[in-house]
């Protein structure tokens, strides 16, 4: 494992498990010998260092990411659907009693932030908010734990929480984006919608580029902070579990306590507030002025 | 922290689980949950109900009983004065027997009296004419005087 030093224990920590396309002719360097052997044609393999993850491009898997985020989403169906197959309308169980409460706090977003008549918008916000919860969650298990299993199957890097992957937050980001041009499309038609880019803020003919730009920048920014905002706090928070885990092991836990015992309000805080966020921004979607 | 294909899996997967939530857990949670808030509801309004129910019985009760009470007294009213009617009226009733009764008795007596009478005339009838027999020493042709001796005792 290439951990020698703090810097490459902490890059070593933030490096995906890539499996990616490289080209022919590649050059990998092993990171154990730094033998070099060349790709004699185009294929995809695992990527053994960050530099071959980089140059992998765009043709690339993130498996951890992929793997921790799916197997999230699975683990949250599988809990609310039980429970849904099974609820009743009597007295609640303690599993039903926990999803329902969620569904309150859920249905209380919606009411407080959504606007319109959309029968998809709780159950999307439900969805995106037990789902952030559980890969912001994935966080509070120490970073040597996982990658160290991992490394002994022989994996290199692995990263378990989706959402410190900006992959992880912008594809969530990006469908919610898809929502509100479609929704934007479907209340308002598109001459409606193309009408709110074009006459807003400032309602004169003389003024449509500049209400284009200003708007179509507005409108990218929406997904763009969703996005940033729950990468940034989570890989923020990652990084300094990763500074606490290089100390010795005898007064890690002094910082590392206090800092998971915050996290928890973080954890919960940014499921919230990417969920909260979403939601209005889908509520303006469906306003028509 | 590479954007690359992840991005889109990440994505789909986002995109099935939303149709999976909206299709198979959001549907029963809160239909349950809407039921439930039903039935609370119907239990409160009920239980309201009831205590109305309750308290409109009670008055209704109360109103019975004063009402058996007034009933009550008419009829305990009525049985006395009917009682002394009856009274009044075996009172009336006795009187009316007894007179019966003295008169009854008095027509006896005044029947006896008019066959005394009678038996005794005849007696004195047969001893006059026995003492006129005697007086004349003859013997009275009972039929030659027998108007003479009735005209006698008519008059006795």
């Amino acid at each position: 494992m290439a951990a020698d030093t703090p810097v490459e224990y902490i890059q070593h920590h933030l490096q995906n498990l890539t499996y990616g396309k490289l080209p022919a002719g590649y050059e990998r360097v092993d990171p154990y010998t730094n033998d070099v052997t060349v790709m004699q044609e185009a294929g995809w393999t695992f990527a053994r260092t960050s530099a071959e993850a980089t140059d992998m491009g765009f043709m690339a898997f993130h498996v951890d990411t992929l793997g921790w985020s799916i197997f999230m989403g699975i683990l949250f169906l599988t809990i609310f659907r039980l429970v849904a197959r099974k609820a009743t309308s009597g007295v609640p169980g303690g599993m039903q009693n926990v999803v329902e409460m969620t569904v309150e706090f859920v249905q209380t977003i919606v009411r407080d932030g959504f606007h319109g008549r959309n029968p998809v918008i709780a159950p999307l916000a439900l969805t995106m908010f037990v789902w952030i919860f559980l890969m912001n969650s994935l966080k509070l298990i120490p970073v040597d734990f996982i990658p160290q299993i991992a490394h002994a199957l022989g994996l290199g890097y692995f990263k378990i929480v989706p959402t410190t992957d900006p992959n992880g937050t912008f594809g969530i980001s990006i469908g919610v984006f898809i929502l509100i041009i479609f929704y934007s499309i479907k209340v308002k038609g598109l001459g409606g919608f193309g009408k709110e880019l074009s006459f807003t803020p400032f309602n004169h003919w003389a003024l449509i580029p500049f209400n284009l730009v200003l708007e179509i920048i507005g409108l990218l920014t929406k997904p763009l902070s969703l996005a940033l905002r729950l990468f940034g706090n989570m890989y923020a928070g990652e990084v300094v579990f990763i500074l606490i885990a290089i100390l010795p092991f005898w007064v890690q836990w002094t910082l590392n306590v206090p800092w998971a015992i915050f996290h928890i309000l973080v954890i919960t805080l940014q499921a919230f507030i990417f969920t909260t966020l979403a939601v209005v921004y889908l509520s303006q979607a469906h306003e028509d002025h | 922290m590479n954007i690359n294909l992840t991005l889109i899996g990440q994505a789909i997967a986002f995109a099935i689980f939303v149709w999976f939530c909206v299709k198979f857990v959001w549907p029963p949670i809160t239909a349950a949950m809407e039921a439930r808030q039903k039935k609370i509801a119907d239990g409160l309004s009920a239980a309201d109900r009831a205590s109305l129910d309750l308290e409109l019985a009670q008055e209704k009760a109360s109103k019975e009983l004063q009402k058996a009470k007034q009933e009550a007294a008419v009829l305990i009213d009525q049985a006395n004065k009917r009682a002394a009617q009856i009274v009044e009226a075996s009172k009336d009733d006795a009187r009316k027997e007894g007179d019966k009764l003295i008169e009854q008795a008095r027509a006896e007596i005044q029947q006896e009296r008019v066959q005394a009478r009678d038996a005794l005339r005849k007696e004195v009838a047969v001893l006059a004419i026995a003492g006129a027999e005697k007086i004349l020493e003859t013997s009275v042709d009972a039929k030659a005087h027998s108007e003479m001796l009735d005209k006698l005792a008519a008059e006795l």
